[in-house]
């Protein structure tokens, strides 16, 4: 339990100290860095709900060994933002400010559990953020890019619905 | 116990030469699996070596001249081993080597694929391995380093066995040249579910149209890839494949057979041994249709 | 019928409401469920806490030798290690029968039978801890076979025998036979729950006076009241020394019916008086909780030419595994359901339930009548083609209704619209034939068919499920409801497993007692009992204990208005958020402006008010299987449109419609999740879900073996709601979370059978594995 090192996680830079080598990125952000808002399922990388962005690229923290991301820039559904909550959360300092997928998994009917709603928030941020306006994902392509995540619970009807809602506000209307 | 992050690839051969109980680590996705069930302790004397901030491994090359690969004949494409998945599923590696593109798409989750590198896919050289049998088909040739030197391995004799290989201690695999065939070639792969999935069986068709021949291998099907070389020399002897468009069903079928019996399938949980050589015939046999589409 | 059409919202462009009955009310949980900040059992933390981890049985049935904890004792960091001998209370536990062990002593009877369990500083430690144990075994033979558990062929591996239950049911004529007869034997393999938030508690030992020191438990399950009567008993503390906090649960549908881990924690923090958290890894989530039985059904039904059902014979055989848990109920729910929602008067049905060395089964979503409905519905298509009649027709013509006796004698008192269910989903539209792209096709990213190597099948079924629990069990429900200037507080020890009673709850509030806002009190056990989340039962049973509560808190503040006011109480009503004076003449509301706003009725008062709902009592079943010994039934129709390749065996769903009898959509929103998500769990056990045992030993227990339905394998459902209100029920809904799985299932397999023409005859197993479809 020796080892020391520095993760950037959500802007911030974050002390781990004396954990053990064999730690996880997931086992580090819950239980060393208390972000608790990352969920462990499997521990195989086949769930998604331990979903973060790794220098912008999404993957399973439970298949990254935390000392090895020193230097990247992590983010999880704690510092996920979209530009426009970023700019109302600055503008209004209330960071609390929900994104867009946020709102639309809540209004859609997409959470039951929500044990999974983490990972798969952080899948669709990676799926729609820096998409230009009229780059619409189309229904295969948003199933293909979120089979990653498992739900339990909804059958992924209303998650479907709710990513719909937002690649509509925000590319266009989603094809089949 | 400690995890070294070396930026060069000579920092990382010497790391990986200090001594036992060195692991490298790239994309994490079947290391950690081991760790995180605990089937893999790393103890006081264990050292990670992570190879996935390293340029020597990073990126691909076209090389016209097909060196390392093809002398020549054609183009080659070398890859570097820290190449994820992600990387080769779409753009101008999968309009190269379409098969691989095919295979990196089905590699576990768009996660898995975005952290998992082609260079782990080879060192951990599972039977199920998705894109080992497209490089079997096209005779890949897998380079490796270590401090005391390089050297340069045909796939066909780099896999030994499941999970085993012919790396060396303080041994990395720095990437692997595929050729860059004309001619059509294309991956399947059954799994129970329409994504996210262990491969029960697999097969991957490359038609080397200049060449003259087309290649057949198989995964999840026996202890390594197996390459289909009966199936491969009745296709030759049968049609000039130089120029041909179309195959016979009664070709079809007899290559179907020959796959068949040269699967070496086992019963285990995800399958019965009936079922994948069964499917693995059904794959080969559609492969070669799509190859030869008029027929 | 409402219809929902896929992709759209039940009430989409309706004007914003008040979050009252009938609403597609949000979560209140929703936000922080979306920002991260919602405490899930394995997220709850205290300073000075240590790791707990269970050591198990690597055999499905040796004798413990030896058992020697020192080494791992020894571990730096390892601060306590328990096992049988450290149990202070009943050495045992269980549901129906407490025959499960807290730890092995002598005997483990499943792979993965708890032996011990250690507490220290790190989950790595815990892990050489567990490896530095010392346990050896005398390998016994294994009792795998069900058939040997009932012939007594083998020796009882459990003192209470290797019969948990046999039930049969005998009624009328026995001697029927035919004309028409078509008979099958069918098989469903062990399911597991996988419910995403794996078991994770965390206790906290609390310093008592004396001898009376407690623990609290912050844990994911479907029932404190039940969690805690059995942690009391097994600790050796009174049950008010034991407070359960309902910890964030991250789904359930069964699995967390039966005690995990709690004892084992609790137990731990205790012995080291320090806080203990444990969470479960998913191979031993696999291992450590009960799962859907296995089973295997033989049924045969005697009908006449025009496909009327005359009697039906069957045989059912639940391997519950190595421990009773609730197999006997699972049995009763099986055997009672054979006929399905048909009518029939004459029956010879056949139950075991049973004890093996496999892993221990229970709750499930669907709760025996999944298997049950399999054979039946399979069964209705093999009558429907010797009869040469469409499948809907044959079962549209045996329809039950309101007022047909079950093959129990029970006479259905509940709404029963199974004719109208299976009309009004043969009107539905069928999904277009084009198929978009590769991923359309059976194989999805595999690349693996063309277009024309696939066939498309179209197949039905029909359920019947009971609601709520059964055979005299006392069912009640607890709720405690307080309305202080305007502010209704709600408490409950009702399991919110994502269900979304947490949103009913409020609905209800707000609609009975005139409110906007609900505050919800902690889910723990320091209200009465509110029964477990389970049997499609909350709505239903806690829905009506908030409702009663709620109407006993407005009955006080009718009082006391009219007292004020100078009124008569029984004049009084709430209309949106006013308390208003009815016309005795009329029934309507005086003229506005002569009510008065709820928030200043109750200003500086409180109500407090507490209500226990009960169905009526059940009875137990006889020798022949009769009796009154269920509640209240709920319908359900699925129609099942596949993709299937043949010749590689690999299937793609479609769609599936689906028509439910829900009584009423209390939240329309939640009722779609509900059926969405039972539809997405059928499909699993359809297609691709199975448990794999080989001689005792489980051999896919992670997710990377043990295949769930992402987000490829799960289509689009078309879904109507038939509204015909239930007078039993307090708001006239039935519980809608379990019929959505049980005649998926089925519907998904008929139209595998129908695409593969003469050859689906063969496919009687589920789920249906490729090698099946190919005949392999």
């Amino acid at each position: 339990m020796a080892e020391h090192y520095t993760l950037h996680v959500n802007g911030e830079a974050r002390e781990v100290t004396d954990a053990w080598v064999g730690e996880s990125l997931l086992h580090v952000l819950r239980e060393r860095l208390e972000l608790r808002g990352t969920k462990g399922a499997c521990e195989q990388g086949e769930c998604g709900s331990c979903s973060v962005l790794v220098d912008d690229r999404l993957v399973c923290s439970c298949l990254t060994l935390a000392a090895t991301s020193v230097g990247r820039r992590i983010v999880t559904v704690e510092g996920v933002q979209s530009d426009a909550a970023a700019q109302s959360a600055h503008d209004e300092n209330s960071s609390g400010a929900l994104t867009d997928v946020q709102r639309a998994f809540v209004e859609a009917g997409a959470v039951q559990c929500g044990f999974c709603t983490p990972g798969l928030v952080m899948a669709v941020h990676a799926l729609v953020d820096g998409r230009a306006p009229g780059d619409a994902p189309t229904e295969d392509e948003i199933r293909e890019r979120l089979s990653g995540n498992i739900c339990r619970c909804t059958g992924y009807g209303r998650i479907m619905e709710a990513v719909r809602v937002v690649v509509r506000q925000r590319l266009g209307e989603v094809a089949r | 116990m400690s995890v070294l992050v070396p930026t060069s690839l000579a920092e990382a051969l010497a790391a990986l030469a200090d001594g036992p109980g060195r692991v490298a680590l790239a994309g994490g996705t079947d290391l950690m699996v081991l760790v995180n069930e605990g089937h893999r302790h790393l103890d006081t004397d264990s050292v990670i070596v992570a190879v996935d901030r390293i340029p020597e491994l990073d990126g691909w090359r076209l090389d016209p001249q097909g060196r390392g690969a093809t002398d020549g004949r054609v183009a080659s494409l070398w890859l570097g081993a820290g190449l994820r998945w992600s990387e080769i599923e779409h753009g101008p590696i999968a309009e190269r080597v379409p098969a691989l593109a095919q295979a990196a798409r089905t590699v576990g989750s768009p996660q898995i694929r975005a952290a998992g590198t082609i260079g782990g896919n080879i060192a951990t050289s599972s039977p199920a391995g998705d894109g080992l049998p497209v490089l079997a088909a096209l005779d890949a040739v897998v380079h490796l380093a270590s401090a005391s030197g390089t050297r340069d391995i045909p796939f066909s004799e780099f896999m030994t066995g499941p999970k085993r290989n012919v790396l060396a201690g303080g041994e990395l695999v720095t990437g692997v040249t595929v050729p860059v065939f004309e001619g059509w070639q294309g991956y399947s792969k059954v799994g129970v579910r329409n994504a996210m999935v262990i491969s029960t069986a697999s097969a991957c068709l490359a038609h080397d149209r200049a060449g003259g021949s087309v290649r057949i291998a198989l995964g999840s099907v026996g202890p390594v890839i197996i390459r289909c070389t009966a199936a491969e020399e009745l296709l030759a002897s049968r049609l000039d494949l130089r120029s041909a468009t179309a195959v016979s069903d009664s070709v079809v079928t007899e290559v179907a057979a020959l796959v068949r019996q040269a699967a070496r399938p086992i019963d285990d949980h995800r399958s019965t041994a009936a079922y994948r050589r069964h499917a693995v015939g059904v794959l080969a046999e559609r492969l070669v249709r799509r190859a030869f589409t008029d027929g | 019928m409402t219809v929902v059409e896929h992709g759209t919202r039940p009430d989409v462009g309706a004007p914003p409401r008040r979050g009252t009955l009938g609403d597609s009310t949000l979560r209140p949980d929703g936000v922080a469920k979306v920002d991260g900040s919602y405490l899930f059992s394995g997220d709850h933390s205290i300073d000075g806490f240590v790791w707990g981890a269970t050591l198990r049985s690597p055999h499905p049935h040796a004798r413990i030798v030896r058992l020697d904890t020192a080494p791992a004792l020894a571990i730096p960091g390892v601060v306590a290690v328990v096992s049988a001998d450290d149990v202070p209370g009943a050495p045992t536990y269980g549901l129906i029968s407490h025959d499960q062990p807290v730890f092995a002593r002598d005997v483990v009877r499943f792979v993965g039978e708890p032996v011990a369990a250690v507490a220290a500083d790190h989950p790595e430690t815990c892990r050489r801890a567990l490896d530095a144990i010392i346990v050896e075994y005398e390998v016994l033979p294994a009792l795998l076979d069900p058939e040997a558990a009932i012939t007594g062929a083998f020796a009882p591996i459990h003192p209470d025998g290797n019969v948990i239950r046999h039930q049969r049911i005998v009624r009328g004529d026995q001697s029927i036979v035919g004309p028409v007869v078509v008979e099958g034997t069918y098989e469903l393999g062990m399911q597991d729950q996988a419910f995403l938030g794996l078991e994770a508690a965390l206790a906290e030992p609390l310093s008592g006076t004396g001898t009376s020191a407690g623990v609290r438990l912050h844990v994911a399950t479907q029932w404190l009241h039940e969690d805690r009567a059995q942690i009391a008993a097994c600790l050796g503390l009174p049950e008010e020394a034991v407070h359960l906090v309902l910890g964030g649960v991250g789904g359930a549908f069964g699995a967390r019916e039966d005690i995990s881990l709690q004892v084992h924690c609790a137990l731990l923090a205790l012995r080291t008086g320090r806080p203990v958290r444990m969470a479960y890894s998913r191979r031993e989530s696999f291992l450590g909780h009960v799962h859907r039985h296995p089973c295997t059904i033989w049924m045969r039904h005697h009908a006449d030419h025009d496909g009327t059902i005359r009697r039906i014979e069957a045989r059912f055989v639940f391997d519950g595994g190595a421990y009773a848990s609730t197999s006997s109920a699972v049995l009763i729910n099986g055997v009672t359901h054979a006929q399905g929602p048909y009518r029939c008067d004459n029956a010879t049905v056949d139950g075991w339930a049973v004890r093996t060395n496999h892993l221990p089964c229970g709750a499930m979503r669907g709760f025996g009548v999944v298997q049950a409905c399999f054979a039946h519905e399979s069964q209705m298509d093999r009558l429907a083609a010797a009869c040469g009649l469409d499948p809907l027709e044959v079962r549209r013509r045996n329809a039950m209704r309101t007022g047909d006796r079950l093959i129990t004698g029970q006479v259905v008192e509940s709404v029963a619209p199974v004719e109208r269910i299976i009309r009004e989903l043969s009107e539905m539209p069928m999904p277009d034939g084009e198929r978009t792209g590769a991923l359309a096709l059976p194989g999805g990213t595999g690349l693996t068919a063309d277009e024309s190597h696939v066939r498309r099948g179209v197949g039905w079924a029909v359920s019947i499920k009971n609601l709520m629990y059964s055979e005299t069990f006392d069912d009640y429900s607890t709720a405690r409801v307080r309305l202080r200037s305007g502010v209704a507080t709600v408490k409950f020890a009702t399991a919110e497993v994502g269900q979304g009673f947490v949103t009913l709850a409020g609905q209800i509030a707000r609609t009975v007692l005139g409110v906007d806002d609900v505050v919800l009190d902690t889910i723990d056990t320091l209200v009465g009992s509110a029964g477990s989340t389970s049997a499609s039962r909350q709505t239903w049973m806690s829905g009506g204990a908030v409702d009663g509560a709620c109407r006993l808190v407005r009955e006080r503040l009718f009082d006391h208005v009219a007292r004020i006011h100078g009124v008569d109480a029984l004049r009084l009503t709430i209309d949106g958020l006013d308390v208003v004076e009815v016309d005795p003449s009329t029934g309507h509301p005086l003229p506005a402006g002569q009510g008065v706003r709820v928030p200043v009725a109750s200003v500086d008062v409180e109500f407090d008010e507490t209500f226990e709902h009960h169905h009526r009592p059940t009875e137990h079943l006889d020798a022949d299987g009769q009796g009154n010994c269920h509640t209240a039934f709920a319908f359900a129709a699925h129609r099942a449109v596949v993709d299937v390749d043949p010749d590689l065996g690999l299937v793609k769903v479609v769609e599936i419609a689906t028509v439910q009898d829900v009584g009423r959509a209390l939240n329309p929103l939640s009722v779609v999740g509900q059926i969405e998500g039972g539809i997405a769990q059928g499909l699993g056990l359809a297609v691709m879900e199975e448990i794999v045992q080989i001689d005792g030993v489980v051999r896919n227990a992670s997710f990377t073996d043990y295949l769930l339905p992402t987000f490829m394998d799960m289509p689009p459902v078309r879904i109507g709601l038939v509204e015909e209100p239930e007078p039993q029920a307090p708001m006239g809904a039935k519980g809608v979370g379990e019929p959505p799985t049980v005649s998926s299932t089925p519907a998904i397999v008929a139209a595998i059978r129908d695409a593969l023409g003469e050859r689906g005859a063969g496919i009687v197993r589920v789920p249906v594995r490729p090698q099946d479809i190919c005949g392999l």
